[in-house]
């Protein structure tokens, strides 16, 4: 379901994803933008460097070296006051990893694009969400988008939100699918935009007439509750964007209220729920719909926000299904997709625990077809507990082949 | 000290004294670089940010909820301190356009926007953000203070380590001689950046440093300081002898002190009757091994020839 139907009233523009992208956050007005190009996201930096050279976008655009020192800057910038904008991918939000999480300790509310893209090696420029789930423990929030303008929207209202609770946010959208895509999207003006994310109004700035000291240094008897508080605004954001998604949908006609901003569903109450991030949904849904057809009463939950973790409105979403099959573009070595794994903490102490499969799916770019959906289905509706580890886990794709030495 | 911590009543807001380099910091008898933080602090006054890289400056100056800095002054790790006073001046070149009341600063022009960073932070881990800072041309203010190694982390070796100094990562062994590097001549490559205004100071001349601080503050764009400040923990000597220690640095030549202005040398500090670096070497248990054999020996002659040629570029002799 492309999200720009729900307002067709409104003009759409069709535009490469990173272009459209960059719009939204011209919309956002940030005072200092700092990025560095990356394949799937390099789009957004150049489409912002030609918004601010030809006079478009009145932001400092500062051409730095590296990602690590664009997250640097933003991170100057923002405890100076003013409202950072930064994007990047795979490698480069490695290198930003380091400096990312001291911007959430630090409580600076700098907003990232985040073109999704597995991590090396082998190198591949192709999307996953291994570099998403890399930086999983930092204290950003992170917004997963389906499609374009989910990925516009999710940048203005993650200023939003990350002005009101402090803390980053990474907006992740998925390289190639959605960064090259032309889509028609709707992208906000300024004006339309100002009213529902004004200045940025912080409360502790770098300013010389008030000095204050930032970034100090915490021995044990302090650094735990910089943490708990990081928790706490984390928990508060699940309000916060609450009431984001529906001033959201007042100003602009976008409907993103479901569970709370937290969840998308597509026939949330079928006995066989498949859980799955981002844009292999759009997928998913044709293939719904063609199960769905021949009697199977088969739907997908699609958690909106990864962090902070939709807990309660997975509890509910989930907990009347027979079985539930998450298809995910990331693992956790020695362990299991770590998406799988949040998901079954999730409902050890609900009422209700159906039997959970995952499938590691399209890591690094590779398609994933619509028969192979189908085959994870039906492997979903096979599902009952007990399973082992070796039961609870599979790789659809995994071509034995080229593990045996053979076909290259 | 986390007993007494404990102790302690911390609900009251952090008070900043009169001073901008407040007393009560935790740095070690006779700390050189503390020196060089109140200098930097008296010499650009309040109306400044500074921005300061981990280290020793950073670690003692703020242990939470206790702050030295009567400036705004921000920390943020190792190896960013040029590139977080890049984003701090992007900010305020911002508002500057877009929306000059945005902050109530009493002089925004003359607002200084100071990067501090210890010679590891500075010439290893942090070059490239000081690097991309320079080129950029950023209005900061970057000073390296130089103690010859990591001091936080217990005194390993950086690339302004002297030749022969004994680090734990560089320590004096059978088949080592200490570290086998000169220093890293971090004024050139920052006048190779197109930086207008460069200078090398020393805590015992705490006129000429600060003058250089002043001076620098007044450019526009960004100016590169390298201040030589001793380190009686690192360098393994009498917490006395600090200000002592780092003029003998200076009138051996190990640590010419001059300014580069638009790439050229307009200013050095000429020494009549340089002494011989042996002298210097002598005051430090970190070159004790020198002097127990052969290869000391060597070590202390390849570090003279060193000093006296880059005396001789410099135009050090008077
Ligand atoms: C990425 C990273 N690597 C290593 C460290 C550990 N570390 C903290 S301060 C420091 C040394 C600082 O040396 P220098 O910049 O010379 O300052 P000094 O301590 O001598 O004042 C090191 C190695 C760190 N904090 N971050
Ligand atoms: S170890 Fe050296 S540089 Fe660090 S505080 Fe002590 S004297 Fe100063």
């Amino acid at each position: 379901m492309a999200k720009a139907e729900q307002n067709p009233s409104d003009e759409q523009e069709v535009m490469k994803g990173t272009s459209a992208v960059a719009k939204g956050v011209m919309a956002a007005d940030p005072d200092v933008v700092s990025a560095y190009p990356i394949t799937p996201q390099t789009g957004v930096v150049e489409k912002l460097s030609e918004l601010v050279a030809d006079g478009q976008l009145d932001s400092e655009f500062i051409k730095v070296d590296s990602e690590f020192n664009a997250a640097s800057t933003c991170i100057g910038a923002s405890a100076a006051g003013a409202r950072a904008f930064s994007a990047t991918s795979s490698q480069g939000l490695k290198l930003m990893s380091e400096p990312l999480f001291t911007a959430a300790g630090m409580r600076l509310p700098i907003v990232m694009a985040v073109a999704n893209r597995s991590l090396s090696a082998p190198l591949s420029i192709w999307a996953d969400h291994t570099d998403a789930f890399a930086e999983r423990d930092g204290g950003m929030l992170q917004f997963h988008a389906e499609d374009v303008q989910e990925a516009i929207d999710h940048v203005l209202m993650g200023f939003r939100v990350a002005e009101q609770v402090n803390l980053p946010v990474l907006s992740n959208f998925d390289g190639f699918i959605l960064t090259h895509v032309q889509e028609p999207a709707d992208i906000p003006s300024e004006e339309e935009v100002s009213e529902f994310l004004p200045p940025r109004d912080p409360e502790f700035t770098l300013d010389p007439s008030d000095p204050k000291t930032m970034g100090a240094f915490a021995r044990p008897e302090h650094w735990t509750e910089t943490r708990y508080a990081i928790q706490e605004a984390m928990m508060e954001s699940k309000d916060v964007w609450a009431q984001t998604v529906q001033e959201f949908k007042e100003v602009f006609g976008r409907d993103y209220t479901e569970y709370n901003g937290m969840l998308d569903t597509y026939h949330g109450d079928a006995d066989y729920l498949l859980v799955a991030l981002g844009s292999i949904c759009g997928t998913i849904r044709g293939v719904i719909d063609e199960y769905r057809a021949e009697g199977v009463d088969v739907g997908l939950v699609r958690p909106r926000v990864h962090r902070p973790f939709p807990t309660e409105e997975l509890r509910e979403a989930l907990g009347d299904a027979e079985a539930v099959g998450v298809l995910t573009k990331e693992m956790s070595p020695g362990y299991e997709s770590a998406l799988a794994g949040e998901i079954k903490g999730t409902l050890y102490h609900a009422e209700n625990q159906p039997p959970i499969k995952s499938f590691v799916i399209g890591m690094a770019g590779r398609d994933v077809n619509a028969p192979e959906i189908g085959t994870m289905i039906e492997e979903t509706m096979e599902a009952s507990a007990p399973m082992t580890f070796e039961e609870q886990e599979s790789w659809p794709q995994l071509r034995e082949e080229i593990l045996n030495g053979g076909d290259q | 000290m986390s007993s007494d911590l404990q102790d302690q009543d911390f609900t009251d807001e952090v008070e900043h004294g009169e001073e901008l380099w407040n007393p009560g910091h935790r740095a070690c008898a006779g700390c050189g670089p503390a020196l060089a933080m109140k200098y930097i602090t008296e010499a650009a006054g309040p109306n400044t940010i500074v921005t300061n890289a981990t280290g020793c400056m950073e670690v003692v100056s703020t242990p939470f909820p206790e702050s030295s800095w009567g400036t705004s002054y921000i920390h943020n790790i190792f190896e960013n301190a040029a590139s977080v006073a890049a984003g701090v001046e992007a900010a305020y070149q911002s508002f500057d356009r877009r929306d000059p009341d945005h902050l109530d600063v009493s002089d925004e022009d003359d607002l200084n926007i100071i990067a501090i960073g210890g010679d590891g932070a500075t010439a290893d881990i942090g070059f490239r953000a000081l690097s991309g800072m320079m080129e950029r041309g950023h209005d900061v203010t970057y000073i390296m203070y130089d103690n010859e190694a990591y001091m936080n982390t217990g005194v390993q070796r950086s690339s302004q380590t002297p030749l022969g100094a004994s680090t734990t990562t560089s320590p004096a062994g059978t088949e080592s001689i200490g570290n086998d590097t000169n220093k890293k001549d971090m004024a050139s490559i920052a006048a190779d950046h197109g930086v207008e205004y460069v200078a090398t100071a020393s805590i015992s001349n705490p006129h000429d440093f600060k003058q250089k601080v002043e001076k620098a503050l007044e450019i526009d764009g960004p100016k590169f300081l390298h201040v030589y400040s001793p380190c009686p923990v690192g360098w393994s000597y009498e917490s006395s002898k600090t200000v002592e220690l780092a003029e003998l640095a200076v009138e051996t030549g190990l640590f010419p002190v001059f300014e580069m202005e638009n790439g050229e040398i307009t200013n050095v500090n000429k020494i009549s009757d340089r002494k011989p670096v042996r002298e210097w070497l002598e005051t430090q248990g970190r070159f004790k091994h020198l002097f127990e054999g052969e290869e000391g020996e060597e070590t202390i002659e390849a570090l003279q020839e060193w000093i006296d040629g880059r005396a001789e570029d410099l135009g050090l002799d008077a």
